[in-house]
C-alpha cells in the first residue's frame, strides 16, 4: 500500500490535479473533435439509416455510467477498508457524474427506441436494470445530502455502493440471460465486434473521449471537494475562535 | 490477520452472500423478467386463451397480408409458428424476416390478436454497401430494405 499512501494524500492530490488537468482536458477535447467528426461522417446503417448516429452518444454514455460505478465501488472499498479521506471524496463526487451520464444514456436510448422499435420505453431487463442504476445514483446523492460530511455518512454511502454493485453484472448480461427488446452486445462479445469498421472506429474514439471527459470532471470534482472541506473546517475554526464567520474568515490560511 | 485484512474479508464474504441471494432471486423470477416468449416456448407452456402476453420472433417470409390498416402475419422462431393479426401503424423496421415483439391476447382459435407491434433489431451494424456485398457473396442472409 506504500504507493497509495504516498500519492493518495489530499495535498499531493491537489498538486497532481493542477499538473494533470490541462493534459486531461486537452486530450478530451482532441478525441471529442475526432470522434464527432467520425460520428457525423460515418456511413448510415443499412437498416436504421441516419438514426444510427444516436449510437455515438448513447453507447459512450452507457459505458461511462457503468465505469463511474466501478470507480465508485473501488473508492468505497478505500473508504471501508483503509478509511481514506480521498476515497471518500472520490466516492461522493462520482455519484453526481454517474447520475448525469446515466440520465443521458436513458434519454438518448428512449429517443432511439421510438423510431426503431416503435416505443420510447419498455420494461425489459436491460432498460429496467439501467433505470435501477439511475435510482441507485440518486439514492447515493440523497444519502450524501442528508448525512453531511461525517465519516459515518461516508461509510453508509460506501456500503450502499457495494450493495448496488450487484446491478453492474446484471446490466451487462441482461441481454444474454433473458429475452429482451434491446439487442445483444455489439462490441464486447465472443467472436469480435459485429459493427463494421467504418462505424466502429468513431464509436471507440467517442467512448475514449467520454472516459477522458469523466476522468477530467472527476479530478476537478475531487479537487473542489477537498477545497470545500478545508474551507468548511477553516470557517468552523474561525467561529470557535470567536471571530465573526464573515468574508475575512473565508480567506485561505496563510 | 490485520484489521484491514479482516475488513476486506468481511466485505468479500458479504458481497458473495449478496450476489448469491440476488442470483437466486433473479433465477426464481426469470419467467417474469423475460420480455417475451418465443412461439416454441408458448407451445410448451400450454397458455390458456385470453391470457395477455408478448411473443417475439421473426416475421415469416411471405406471410404478411395487408388490408388497409389490418395486417396479418406469422411470427416464427424457425421451429414453431404463430399467426398474428394486428390493426394499426407498424414501426419503420417492420418487414419480412425482421425480428418483432407482439403484445396482445391469445385467442381461443390459437391465433394471436396483437395490440402493439415492436420491431427488434439485431446487434449487427454496417453500411448499405457492405450489407449488399455480403449478401452477394452469400456469406450472410440478412434482410436489406
Amino acid at each position: 500500500m506504500s504507493f497509495l499512501s504516498t500519492y493518495a494524500n489530499p495535498t499531493r492530490f491537489l498538486r497532481f490535479a493542477e499538473g494533470a488537468l490541462p493534459w486531461l482536458s486537452g486530450a478530451t477535447l482532441l478525441l471529442l473533435a475526432i470522434g464527432l467528426y467520425g460520428a457525423f461522417t460515418a456511413p448510415p446503417d443499412y437498416q436504421q439509416g441516419e438514426t444510427v448516429r444516436i449510437m455515438y452518444i448513447h453507447v459512450p454514455s452507457a459505458w461511462i455510467a457503468i465505469f463511474a460505478y466501478v470507480v465508485m465501488t473501488s473508492a468505497s472499498l478505500g473508504v471501508l477498508v483503509w478509511r481514506h479521506p480521498l476515497a471518500d471524496a472520490a466516492q461522493k463526487t462520482a455519484a453526481n457524474l454517474g447520475a448525469a451520464f446515466t440520465f443521458i444514456c436513458l434519454v438518448t436510448g428512449s429517443l432511439w427506441g421510438k423510431p426503431m422499435w416503435g416505443t420510447f420505453w419498455v420494461w425489459d431487463a436491460r432498460l429496467t436494470s439501467m433505470l435501477v442504476l439511475f435510482l441507485l445514483y440518486l439514492g447515493l446523492i440523497a444519502v450524501r445530502q442528508t448525512m453531511d460530511d461525517t465519516p459515518r455518512g461516508a461509510r453508509i454511502a460506501a456500503i450502499m455502493t457495494l450493495v448496488g454493485a450487484i446491478d453492474i453484472p446484471i446490466i451487462k448480461y441482461s441481454v444474454d440471460w433473458w429475452n429482451t427488446l434491446h439487442q445483444p452486445a455489439s462490441v464486447f462479445r465472443i467472436g469480435g465486434p459485429s459493427i463494421s469498421g467504418s462505424m466502429l472506429w468513431p464509436l471507440i474514439i467517442m467512448t475514449l473521449a467520454g472516459t477522458l471527459l469523466f476522468l477530467t470532471l472527476h479530478v476537478m470534482a475531487i479537487r473542489n471537494e477537498i477545497l470545500r472541506r478545508r474551507l468548511a473546517r477553516l470557517s468552523m475554526q474561525a467561529v470557535r475562535a470567536g471571530e465573526p464567520a464573515g468574508d475575512e474568515s473565508m480567506e485561505p490560511a496563510k | 490477520m490485520t484489521r484491514k485484512g479482516k475488513r476486506l474479508t468481511l466485505i468479500a464474504g458479504a458481497m458473495a452472500v449478496l450476489g448469491l441471494a440476488a442470483g437466486l432471486m433473479l433465477f426464481a423470477l426469470r419467467d417474469n423478467i423475460v420480455f417475451f416468449y418465443t412461439p416454441s416456448e408458448l407451445a410448451k407452456k400450454q397458455v390458456a386463451a385470453g391470457a395477455r402476453l408478448r411473443i417475439g420472433g421473426l416475421v415469416k417470409e411471405g406471410s404478411v397480408v395487408k388490408n388497409g390498416h389490418d395486417v396479418n402475419f406469422t411470427v416464427t422462431d424457425k421451429t414453431n409458428d404463430l399467426a398474428v393479426s394486428y390493426t394499426g401503424l407498424l414501426p419503420d423496421l417492420f418487414r419480412e424476416g425482421q425480428g418483432v415483439v407482439v403484445d396482445g391476447v391469445l385467442q381461443p382459435t390459437g391465433a394471436f390478436r396483437a395490440d402493439s407491434v415492436l420491431a427488434k433489431h439485431d446487434e449487427r451494424y454496417m453500411p448499405r454497401d457492405v450489407a449488399d456485398a455480403l449478401k452477394k457473396q452469400g456469406v450472410w442472409q440478412g434482410e436489406t430494405k
